[in-house]
This record gives structure tokens, sequence and C-alpha cells, in this order.
């Protein structure tokens, strides 16, 4: 597929290979492809325990006694903690301090950390886990906005003192932010056409393949060294090291291999378990969750009710957006807080609306808990208010993407927050370009002549249909997402590097602490270099807390904000370089004092390409060292009564065109190609930019037509395994068509825009669109399973 | 008790060996070959695949004990088993990859790379049977591998890659 390019304009020259705009190879690549990549859970070393947890089996319950003397008296067992034996702070949390390290004499979810065993086999440990008696005294559960907030009903979290807790209408309430802007009222009373609907999204995970794993290590000075799979380094440190009771110079964390994270990795999960443990016994001890644990061991998406009405002009022009947005934070608040900012602040979409009056907040209830995953309050939204969208063209008589298009923002348009957008947003062009794809064929399966290939059927190899009451539907959906942490948070990153001579050539060494997950961040952070240093050899140094914090994995904002700190440091480090080229060749040449220079292909050139002098020459035996902080235009807060306040920092777009076959007898969907058109401001690695979107749009799908965590009436998890938690294989995956724009944003490190979260969005509302095209359903509720589609 | 068995074209043996211990587990922690992955550890994610006297299997489903007399090759194993295949000597350079393994790179496959030495024998199996093999045969033989990051597409290529290179030098 075409790429287009808009030119952005570089501070430095891009002619050293491998620098940004190539689809340059994974450092991490080869060690990938043989097996000999460290992921956490390949940590060993020798002498070490294995840690397990004990979780609870109960949603809500007193926890009246524990005998722990059947776990002690197993043999290879050296260690059994509880809260009792906790040596400092009893309760962490992202934002919020409200989790229990082991739970206190309350559990208020089904797998909440009871207690930790150690022992010198992972079985042993197990099984001596499970001779823990504990006696439980069940008590009442709240599980939706109903029983959470009703006369009587059972607090969570009785004595709140954090920020949130003066302004909510409820204590059950974590976080409620409203939006309004405009005049709603008169708006609804102008309107020719009105829609409302109420959508439901279920609860979805992350699914990370690498389990939760780390292997802590006690050190001779009292502290412990941590080496971990995690989303941000010091937000972890920040929160074990008072739990341990250290100093957090004496909790040094190493990043090991991440297999994956989405947002699950953000809060704490065996972090300061394995530590406890560890400065216990004495010994190295490993914990590696196994998948069941996993879905009860990291936060999960906010399931959400959400109830929309849309107001328009007999020729499409949106009146007004009137929405409330419920989220079910479970037991303990992650980020709720964070999330509830973001879905209340885009719950109009990526639309021009001048009258909005919107809510969203953010339950505690005894459900699991919910916090950050890709997407991050955007995706709920987005589901609704792009169903909404469809339902207003059909109640108008017009065509989906035409009424978006009439209505789609652009540069220099006004969020319901009151913030200008001043950058572009081709949302116009995004939809017009997935639209203008050719289709795929129809009735593939009969494409080779003969018997019909069962493969491209709906139910494919279960051989369920050959094509009858098979139905084609197409729909579209487009979305909005901040990028970078929002509402005024002070989101900064710390980049180290290193340049100087080794072995005759000049060699340079970047050190973050950013975490590397899987999306490339180590790729473009050696792009960067080569680009601004114009060396060819860069070292990735391992990310660890010896060097400043990196902010988080998520939100979209690490090859941004670190990416820019790394720049940032680069453009010091060249500066030292100069300086030290014009004290020991100045003389040599007027260029030194009087050009515009650069660092190419390993020397120092004028601007006009004219070399001056080798790097290895410059440098001789120096060695140029630079630690620096970088942050992005600040932001604000939103008021908290109207929602007003310039609270992001960048905003990205993406729309899909869904193509779906649906067998409307048995209710089975194939996505038979879902093609996906984005602006990232400027492709630093467009092999990853592609990569990343077409992951994106697959969890999307499997948020449409596959993936939730079923949680019982009494808010116990149903199908904490892979059998029962379905996300797509190969086989439900479709073709993945992806149109990369390159719009920059003038505001940002070369123009570009965060590229991972984006297509999460529009991807689910894309092919719900085409189901209901295909079946005339209304379909307010995803995942769509097949009783929704028979009736049955 | 003791196992011994052939991995990777070497005898091995792992002692104090439980009943209950998989293929997986004595692969991973006692013969210190963590390559095959742990992701479910229940049959469903194909990321811990390795050959049991060539057929792909789960090792995570496969009873250590199961292993003894047999042969396993795991992910660390493919270069010099793809060279073996191909009748030619062992390799010179250990950096050196089998044709699969490059294309997955090359291709851009690898992201979090948590599920890559799975279906890189999984792969490398298809590649064995079916040399040139269409999409709906990548995507039968790949669909017991889940992947979170890259939603395939670049793993199709991968593996288109790998049959088209092997096709021009055959």
């Amino acid at each position: 597929m075409d790429v287009s390019r808009t030119p952005t304009p570089l501070s430095q020259g891009s002619r050293t290979p491998g620098g940004i705009g190539e689809s340059t190879q994974r450092p991490d690549g080869t060690l990938k492809v043989t097996g000999d990549f460290a992921y956490a859970s390949d940590l060993w070393h020798e002498d070490m325990l294995w840690g397990t947890t004990l979780r609870s089996p109960h949603t809500h319950a007193r926890i009246l006694s524990v005998d722990l003397s059947g776990a002690f008296a197993t043999p290879g067992v050296y260690a059994v903690l509880t809260c009792a034996d906790l040596p400092a702070a009893t309760r962490y949390g992202l934002e919020i301090k409200d989790t229990p390290v082991l739970a206190d004499g309350v559990v208020r979810y089904h797998g909440e950390p009871v207690a930790l065993v150690a022992a010198d086999h992972p079985e042993t440990a197990r099984r001596a886990a499970a001779k823990i008696k504990v006696e439980y005294e069940p008590l009442p559960v709240v599980t939706d906005e109903e029983s959470a907030t009703r006369p009587g009903a059972p607090l969570l979290h009785p004595d709140r003192t954090d920020a949130h807790a003066p302004h909510v209408p409820h204590p059950n309430i974590v976080h409620r932010q409203p939006v309004r802007r405009g005049d709603v009222a008169a708006a609804r009373a102008a309107a020719d056409v009105v829609v409302t609907g109420d959508y439901e999204v279920g609860m979805q995970d992350q699914a990370f393949l690498g389990p939760e794993s780390g292997l802590a290590v006690p050190a001779e000075d009292g502290g412990v060294d941590l080496y971990i799979a995690t989303q941000w380094l010091h937000a972890d440190l920040r929160q074990i090291a008072p739990v341990l009771g250290l100093p957090e110079d004496k909790v040094r964390m190493t990043l090991s291999g991440v297999g994956g994270a989405f947002g699950g990795r953000e809060d704490l999960s065996m972090q300061a378990h394995a530590c406890l443990l560890a400065l216990r016994t004495g010994r190295p001890v490993k914990m590696v969750y196994n998948r069941y644990e996993s879905f009860f061991g990291h936060v999960h998406r906010h399931p959400a009710k959400l109830h929309y009405e849309h107001g328009a002009t007999r020729d499409g022009r949106l009146l007004f957006v009137s929405c409330r947005i419920v989220l079910d934070g479970g037991a303990y608040a992650s980020s709720s807080p964070a999330v509830v900012g973001n879905a209340a602040s885009l719950a109009v979409g990526p639309y021009v609306v001048e009258n909005v009056d919107s809510e969203a907040l953010a339950l505690y209830t005894n459900n699991p808990p919910c916090g950050a995953m890709r997407g991050f309050g955007a995706v709920q939204a987005c589901f609704a208010y792009e169903a909404q969208m469809d339902r207003l063209a059909a109640a108008l008589g017009m065509d989906p993407v035409e009424l978006r298009q009439r209505n789609a923002m652009s540069q220099g348009a006004v969020m319901p927050t009151g913030q200008v957008v001043d950058s572009p947003a081709p949302v116009a062009e995004l939809l017009r370009r997935v639209k203008a794809l050719p289709l795929p064929p129809e009735r593939e399966w009969e494409s080779a002549g003969g018997p019909p290939d069962i493969r491209a059927l709906p139910g494919g190899l279960s051989n369920t249909t050959h094509g009858e009451g098979v139905v084609r539907g197409v729909g579209y959906a487009v979305g909005i997402k901040n990028v970078g942490f929002s509402e005024g948070f002070d989101d900064y990153s710390t980049a180290r590097v290193r340049l100087e001579v080794v072995a005759g050539q000049p060699v340079a060494t970047v050190h973050t602490a950013a975490a590397e997950v899987g999306q490339g961040g180590v790729t473009v952070h050696a792009q960067i270099v080569r680009t601004e240093l114009g060396v060819t050899q860069v070292t990735i140094h391992p990310a660890d807390t010896r060097v400043g914090s990196a902010g988080s994995t998520s939100a979209s904002r690490q090859t941004y904000v670190t990416g820019g700190a790394v720049r940032h440091a680069c453009e010091a480090v060249r500066e030292r370089v100069l300086a030290l080229g014009r004290a020991r060749f100045g003389a040599a040449h007027p260029a030194w004092q009087h050009a515009e220079l650069l660092l190419e292909g390993g020397k120092v050139t004028t601007d006009g390409g004219e070399a001056l002098a080798d790097l290895a020459d410059v440098l001789e035996s120096e060695a140029i060292d630079v630690e620096l902080e970088w942050r992005h235009r600040p932001t604000e807060a939103f008021d908290p009564r109207s929602g007003q306040g310039n609270g992001h920092v960048q905003y990205s777009f993406a729309a899909h065109r869904a193509v779906v076959e649906v067998d409307t007898e048995l209710g089975l969907v194939k996505v038979v190609e879902l093609a996906c058109a984005q602006d990232v401001g400027k492709a630093l690695n467009p092999l990853s930019v592609v990569g990343q979107i077409q992951g994106g749009t697959t969890q999307g799908l499997g948020l449409a037509v596959m993936e939730e965590i079923v949680v019982a009436e009494d808010g116990r998890v149903r199908n904490p395994s892979f059998t029962d938690y379905l996300i797509p294989t190969i086989l439900d995956t479709p073709a993945i068509p992806v149109d990369v724009l390159e719009l920059a944003d003038d505001h940002a490190p070369y123009g570009l825009r965060g590229v991972g979260e984006a297509p999460t969005l529009s991807s689910t509302p894309a092919v719900v669109a085409a189901i209901r095209q295909a079946t005339g359903l209304p379909l307010n509720r995803v995942p769509v399973r097949p009783e929704h589609l028979t009736g049955t | 008790m003791r196992v011994n068995f052939t991995v990777n074209g070497r005898p091995q043996q792992a002692d104090d060996v439980w009943e209950g211990e998989s293929l997986l587990y004595v692969l991973r922690e006692r013969l210190g070959l963590p390559g095959s992955k742990n992701a479910c550890e229940q049959g469903e994610c194909g990321s811990c695949t390795v050959r049991l006297d060539g057929v792909p299997v789960c090792a995570c489903l496969v009873a250590a004990g199961q292993a003894e007399g047999r042969e396993v090759v795991t992910v660390e194993g493919l270069a010099a088993y793809a060279r073996h295949r191909a009748g030619r000597p062992p390799r010179e350079d250990p950096a050196e990859l089998s044709p699969v393994q490059q294309a997955f790179i090359d291709a851009g496959a690898v992201q979090c790379g948590f599920c890559t030495p799975g279906l890189l024998v999984a792969a490398d199996d298809l590649l064995e049977h079916n040399p040139d093999p269409s999409d709906a045969d990548i995507r039968e033989a790949l669909s017991g591998n889940l992947c979170r990051c890259t939603g395939y597409e670049k793993i199709l290529d991968a593996v288109r890659l790998a049959a088209a290179r092997a096709g021009e030098a055959g």
C-alpha cells in the first residue's frame, strides 16, 4: 500500500544509515528468534527459591483466622508471609494507596492476595500454600452502580482521604468528571433528529503472553536487586520501597525481558511480594504466575455502561451530545481516576460539537480491579459514540461515512474541554482513505471452483456451513485518543547518552529507564542517536533505575517523550563535541566558527556537506556523557465541575473499515478484512508503526467478537484461562491493510504522533457496525456473541 | 526419577524429576533451555511448541517421562536442525540463523517475542512439509500459536518470505 509522506524538517542530517524514517531491525531480534532473550520468567539464580501467592476464593469477606502450620510443616518451605509480617507500609497504589500488599482482615475481590510462600520447588510452594487454612466470613457484595450506591450499600473504602473523595457523590465512586460546554437544552429543542442509545462494554483482558514474573535477589547492604517485567520501573520503585521499609537507593531495579504489557503491567503484581520473600529468607526468590493466576494478578479494561443522546439538524450537523459513562473500577482504584478523565474528555469522539453535557465516573465494587489497558477509557466511549453516529445516519437517511465527515474535526477545532486542537486532525481524510479501498472479493470460499474452501467461511475448519445463510456487511468507525499523560501530570523522561571512541570508531551508548515491552522503543532510540550524532554503532544499555525515570511505557507516549529525551541528550552531546572540535581544530578551518555544523557519517561536517574532522579525532580519549530530563508541553487539570481545561498533550486519530461475513443461522462471524488508516505524524520506523497498527487493530477485533472476562453476579471470575478467554488466533484475524499518513505535529519531536492506541479504538465499533449491517440487529453490547445474533 | 532423552542432537539426562513435571519444566528449569516459553501452560497458546520425534507438540502438555528415549528439537536447536535437514554440514558460525528465523526478523514479525519460539518451530515444521504454502495453509498450520502483539500480518509475511527464499535457492 502507498505510504504518503509529508516531509518533516530535521534538525540534523538523516544521511547516516539506520537513522529515523528507516525500517531498521530490532536490536533484540536475533536473541528473540534464537530463544536466548532473557524474559523475566527465564531468570535463574543459584540457590533461588520459588514464591507463590495464596489468593482469596471470595469476593468480599472478613478473614476470621489464618492457620499457617500446614504450610510451615511442608518440607522445602522457607517462608510463609501474611499481612502480619509486613515490615513497613501495608498499602500501595499508582495514584491512591488503597491496595493492601496482603489482605489485612478483609478481602474485597476474588483473587486478592492473602499469603505468600517461598519454597525450593514451585510445586512445593503451591502445595504448601494450599495447606494454609483461612477462615472467611462472607460479606455482602456490590457489583454495579445500583448495588454500590443504594442506601446502606457496604463501602469498599469507608475512610477515604484521597484527593477525589471530597468531590464524589458517593464514597463507592472513585472519581467523577463532568464535561459541559454550550447549552444542551437549547440545542435539544432546536434539533431535527435526536437518537438515544444504551451501550455496554465487557471486561477485556490485556492477555500479554509473558506472565507476571521476576527475580528478587537480597543484597549484602540490606537492600534488594529486582529483575522485573514492568511498564515503568520508577513507579514500581516508588511503591515498593515504602513496603519494604527501605530507602529507594536500596531497591535497585533492572528491566528483564517483557512479554507484552498493553497496560496490564502498570500496577504492581508480584514485585513487592518477591522482594519481601527474598528479604525474609535471605535467598533469591523467583515468582512466575501461571495463566490462571495471571487473570487474577493484573487489572483489566474497565467494563462500561454508557448512555448517549445525539441531536442533529436535518442536513446532518451535530448540535449536541449528552452522555453518561459508568466504568466499573472494581475493588481498588488503580488508574481509574485517569481513565475517567479520558472517557469524559474524549466522550464525543473526533467531531465538532458545540453543546456537550457528559460525565464519566468509576465505581468501587467487589469485581476484579480495573485500570489501564490500551485505549484507556477512550475505547469504551468510541464503541458508543460510533454506534450513535450510525444510528443518527440511519435516522437521517444519510451515508454513515458522509455524516462523520460532515462533522469531523480538523486542526483548529475546539474540544468539549475547550482545548484547541493545534496540530493536524485529518479525520475526514482518514475516513475517505479507508472507504476508497477496493472491497475484498465476495464469496471467496468459491473462488477456487470445486467444493467450497471452508477455511474462508464463518466457523472455518469446524465445517459449520458451506455458505448457506452467510451475509456480508461493511462498517466504518473513527476515533480519537490522547497521547501522553494528561491533566497536569509532570510527564517527563530522562536519557543518558555517552559518546566515545572504541577501537578507533565512535560509539554511542543510550541509557534510559524506558520499558521495552515489545513496541520497539530500543530500535527507535538507536535510530534517533544515529540521526543526531551521525554514528552507526549505538549500544542500548539495559533499562534500570540507575538512570532517571523515563515515565511509563503507556499512553502511546514513549517514542514521543523518551524519544524526545534521547534527542535532547544527543543535542547536548553534539554541542560538547563541537566545542571540543573548535578547541582542537578551530584554527584550521573558518567553518568551525561560522558554519552550521552537523555530525554525519562519523564526521563533523558543514551543512553543505564538507567534512571538517573525524569524530574519532575530535574525541580522542574523551568520553562525552550527558544525562538530561525532557518534558513535553505542560497540560492542565480539568475543572472538576465543567471539565474545561487544556488537559491533553496531543491527539491521535485512526479510522477503520471492517468487512465481515456472518452466518446468520449459527451466529458466527468471520471478519474478512479490517482496513486502517492512521496519521502518525512521522513514522520513525515504518515497519514498527505498521506492526503497532495491526496489533492494536486485532485487539479491537477481539473486543468486538471474542474477548470478555465473564464475572458472575457474585463477582467471581468464571473464565481465567486461554481455554475460556479467547483472544484472536491467526484464523480469526483477517488481512489488515494499513494506510499511514504523516502529517507533522510541529510541537512533537520530529513531528511524530503516538501510534499504539488509536487503532485499538475504532477497530471494535467498525466490526460491530459491519455485523449490524449484515444482520440488521442493534447489537449494543461487546463482545458480540453468537446468541446475540441468533436470538437464542 | 531420571529422564534420558536427546535435545537438539545432544543426549541429555535430567535427575530428580518429579512425575508431575512437564517436558517444558525440565527443558526450562533443569536443562537451561528457556527458549520454549511458558505463556499458558495449558496447551492453548503454542508458545512452548517443540518437535518430539519430529512432531510439533506443546511441551507443557507432555509429561517429562514421556520424552524418555526420544528426540526433542527446541527453538535453540532450530538453526542446526535446519542445516542438517538441508544436508549441509554443521554451522561454522554459531550465530547463523535458520531461514525461518531470519525471515521473522526481516519481516518485522517479532515484537515482544514471547510467541516467537513456538511460532518458529511450527512454521519450520510447516515449511518442511509444505514448501510453498498458501495463505490458508499458513493460517491453518499456525492456528495453535497465539500472538498478542502483531495481529499476525507480519508473521504471514515472514512465512511467505521464508518460503519464497527457499524457492529461489532451491
